[in-house]
């Protein structure tokens, strides 16, 4: 593996791992654009804004992106985060130039009224799709309660109101004030060389205008909250949990990625043995959560009503112990094991890559091989994650439950019992 | 489970039958030939060595799952494998996850109809490490009796979870509707039926089932045969032989079915014969179904969502039996749309043979192709493609095969195939807040 970054004529940067080994190439516009960016009057615009890009630009129609994307055969798609907006498509190597000019159309759409009155409706059906997951439904309130008042907390797919008042002007305004060469980077990865997609680039993503923007990025200032969205029809109920942890630029992040293994893994893991593994709940795991400026810990809960505020004891049980007493070192080198399995086998398909060159370039600017990312993980010890218990405590500000219950006997100051 | 942050703009598809994955004008599918080679007590093992990769994975299939659960006793097998990873061959449950976590093995044991799939994978130079694992798993499980009870709570937590999903429900019941017993029964289990299972039954259905006679071992990565064959022998041969039963047939409801739930959009179901992956025509039915729901710019996709904005997930696609096949199509969508949602999709599956055109067929094998050949940069969707073309047709098709005989598909000869095959009666199953006129269902038959 290769790699290599230009920045064009037109400012837009160009980041490249190639790999003969592999058989096919996977290219990804990387847009740092996502619902923390948007104003409240334009709540669900980037994601909305994601869609109305397969609709075609001055060259090709809705229908003809469809139909060209499938044309060579492409695995591409597109997804839309708070930070975050990338379009992307895997494909055999000859046909990366024609899946370069499509993804390039997609960052400069036409949005034409009639195509955005019609996608209106698919968003408000995506809107109620994700109604009928209580998982989602869950994560949306533990994101707007635990950054309330902070641009994080905001929705990414908006609200029935916000996208029936939203209008096609105010996405092209959103459009022409996020997605221009500061804010856009060009990533590919796998099977191709270099001065091809240089070439590439700078044919077909001349059109991308210059600019700059600024993301405001306040500190998180959570507030200790427990908040139940009652749903009487349901059987389960779902509780996610979260607390500070690391941001993203921060290097306790590799460590605060092993301890969650440790903990909260789904498999194999202290919340794993204490409460899935005897049956007390369906899923109970940690996962730990970087953000532009933030970063949290998330704990999700998944089990019958009547055992939630048992379980959420347990959970609590385990978090403070490990605050306290740390890790194993047999524990934390079967999380290394288990880290770095996943890194390779992710790292053997192209996507799998783009993924991570994307996300550490716009995180942080770097880029970071295999090899790299293995080595850290080995490196880590003992120490680092006491360091990162020290100054990030597995502690829970902001409790949200979906589901039948009322109350969840929880008391907000301690997200204990 | 975790909870991603993104939403997608489109639904990740189903697996097409191609299993996954299709590149280049000279030879593209550079995979060694798989070798196989049979245990003594039956256990077959398949094997493709990929010298480009840096990982190996396995997939067994013991013909365990669902429709081996006794009557009154469905959710057997899924309790079953909640008790594999608890404790086997003289290591204890933890110790157990220790050792394989050590390998960096990723694993999972997953129940389906038919069988009870053992999946796993790590870098190559750990696979052999790992397979004596596996081995101890499926042959010396503890199946102790204090493990018993965890294991069926957590059958009936997944259960009460599937209530609440009202889209991941209809699955399981549209498949009740379409296949006869036991091959419609929910491998899941049925809530009912959990309380009178017992830890008697999880070990029978062990000693009868989970046997070598006809379980199949698919390996693919970067391996040497000689040393998985060693190692197989070792891991495995010690597994005692057992003839398996032939299964009784039965039968299914009838549909229409609507199942009452306070949900946001009503979920649709359609389901309708076709042939299965053995047949000698499967690649027509997989052409059909791919102009139907293959990529954006398929037909469901393009009139349903596209041109009318009814719905943001829509997709056909095809399930296979060995001897069976359906279509199973899913639409979810706003109450006050349903039912135009319902009937333009089904009037878009009717006129499926009208006007195909060399382009569109010409995009569906494109799309095979690319999936074909990225297949080959995952060792884990090709050691499940091998021991699941052993099961359906008792050999492999290597890539370059069903790249070719795709590539010989005539716009005639599918037409021909949507005509022969078109639905000659439907299956309709919605969940929702209310039931849908099902006249363009019923007319049918």
């Amino acid at each position: 593996m290769n790699f290599q970054q230009t920045t064009l004529s037109n400012g837009l940067t160009l980041i490249a791992e190639t790999n003969s080994s592999v058989h096919s190439v996977a290219a990804g516009f990387f847009v740092r654009a996502g619902s923390r960016d948007e104003t409240a009057d334009v709540s669900g615009v980037s994601h909305f804004l994601e869609h109305m890009a397969f609709k075609g630009d001055d060259k090709f129609s809705a229908d003809d992106v469809n139909r060209v994307f499938d044309e060579i055969g492409a695995k591409y798609n597109a997804s839309t985060s708070e930070e975050i907006t990338m379009y992307y498509a895997a494909v055999l190597p000859e046909y990366l130039e024609r899946a370069m000019e499509l993804l390039s159309a997609l960052m400069q759409p036409a949005l034409r009224v009639a195509d955005f009155e019609m996608e209106k409706n698919v968003i408000l059906e995506e809107i109620s799709m994700y109604e009928d997951q209580p998982s989602f439904v869950c994560y949306d309130h533990i994101m707007s309660t635990h950054f309330a008042g902070h641009p994080l907390g905001q929705s990414i797919l908006g609200t029935n109101a916000s996208i029936t008042a939203l209008t096609a002007e105010q996405m092209q305004n959103y459009h022409r004030s996020r997605y221009h060469t500061g804010n856009i980077t060009l990533a590919v990865a796998g099977n191709c060389r270099f001065e091809d997609i240089v070439a590439l680039a700078e044919k077909y993503c001349s059109r991308i205008p210059k600019g700059e923007s600024i993301r405001a990025l306040p500190e998180v200032m959570a507030q200790p909250t427990v908040r139940t969205v009652v749903r009487d029809s349901s059987v389960q109920q779902h509780v996610m949990q979260m607390g500070p942890g690391p941001k993203s630029d921060n290097p306790l992040r590799f460590a605060a990625e092993l301890l969650s293994v440790v903990v909260g893994d789904d498999s194999n893991s202290r919340l794993f043995w204490e409460l899935v593994d005897p049956g007390h709940a369906e899923s109970a795991d940690l996962g730990y959560s970087e953000y532009d400026g933030a970063g949290a810990w998330m704990n999700y809960l998944a089990c019958s009503p009547e055992d939630v505020a048992e379980n959420l004891a347990r959970c609590k049980k385990v978090f403070d112990e490990v605050n306290v007493n740390s890790i194993h070192a047999d524990e934390l080198e079967q999380a290394r094991n288990k880290v770095a399995s996943r890194i390779v086998l992710r790292g053997e398909r192209p996507m799998g890559r783009l993924s991570s060159l994307g996300g550490n370039w716009m995180y942080r600017h770097e880029y970071r091989p295999i090899a790299a990312d293995l080595q850290t993980i080995r490196s880590l010890t003992l120490n680092d994650i006491r360091e990162v218990l020290n100054r990030f405590p597995i502690t829970m500000t902001t409790t949200v439950a979906v589901g039948p219950l009322k109350d969840l006997g929880v008391c907000p100051d301690t997200a204990g019992p | 489970m975790r909870v991603n942050s993104s939403e997608f703009r489109y639904e990740e598809r189903f697996c097409q039958g191609l299993f996954e994955s299709f590149s280049k004008s000279q030879n593209p599918f550079m995979l060694q030939s798989p070798q196989s080679f049979r245990l003594s007590n039956g256990l077959l093992v398949i094997v493709e060595p990929m010298l480009d990769v840096q990982s190996a994975a396995v997939t067994l299939l013991v013909p365990a799952g669902g429709v081996r659960d006794a009557d009154a006793r469905c959710g057997t097998a899924a309790i079953l494998t909640e008790m594999f990873t608890r404790g086997a061959g003289g290591l204890s449950a933890r110790e157990l996850s220790a050792a394989m976590d050590n390998l960096g093995l990723q694993r999972s044991i997953h129940v389906g109809n038919a069988h009870v799939t053992f999946s796993a994978a790590t870098t190559a130079d750990r696979i052999i490490d790992a397979l004596p694992f596996i081995g101890r798993m499926v042959t010396e499980p503890h199946l102790a009796d204090e493990e018993f009870e965890p294991a069926r709570d957590l059958v009936e937590q997944s259960l009460m979870s599937l209530e609440d999903e009202p889209r991941q429900r209809l699955g399981k019941v549209l498949r009740q509707y379409s296949y006869a017993a036991p091959w419609g029964n929910s491998s899941e289990g049925e809530l009912t039926d959990l309380p009178a299972i017992t830890n008697e039954d999880v070990r029978r259905h062990y000693q009868q089932f989970i046997r070598p006679d006809e379980a199949i071992l698919g390996i693919a990565g970067n391996v040497n045969f000689d040393q998985i064959r060693e190692t197989t022998e070792t891991a495995f041969g010690g597994w005692e032989s057992a003839p398996v039963s032939d299964l009784a047939g039965g039968t299914m409801p009838l549909s229409p079915c609507h199942i009452e739930h306070d949900s946001a959009q009503t979920h649709i179901g359609l389901g309708w014969n076709t042939v299965p992956y053995r047949d000698a025509r499967y690649f027509e039915a997989w052409a059909s179904v791919s102009l139907l729901s293959g990529g954006m710019s398929s037909r469901l996709f393009t009139e349903v969502r596209e041109r009318r904005g009814l719905c943001y997930a829509i997709s056909a696609s095809l399930s296979t039996l060995r001897d069976e096949g359906r279509v199973f199509a899913y639409a979810g969508t706003s109450t006050e749309r349903a039912q135009e949602t319902l009937d333009v999709t089904v009037a878009e599956i009717l006129r499926l043979h009208e006007g195909i055109t060399e382009d569109e067929l010409q995009r569906c094998k494109a799309r095979a192709k690319s999936s074909l050949i990225m297949q080959q940069e995952s060792t884990t969707s090709r050691a499940s493609s091998l021991a699941r073309d052993m099961y359906h047709l008792g050999r492999v098709v290597s890539l370059d095969e069903i790249n070719s005989r795709i590539n010989a598909l005539s716009t005639t000869q599918v037409r021909d195939f949507t005509i022969e095959y078109a639905p000659k009666a439907m299956v309709l199953v919605t969940i929702g807040p209310h039931a849908l006129n099902s006249a363009c269902v019923t007319s049918l038959s």
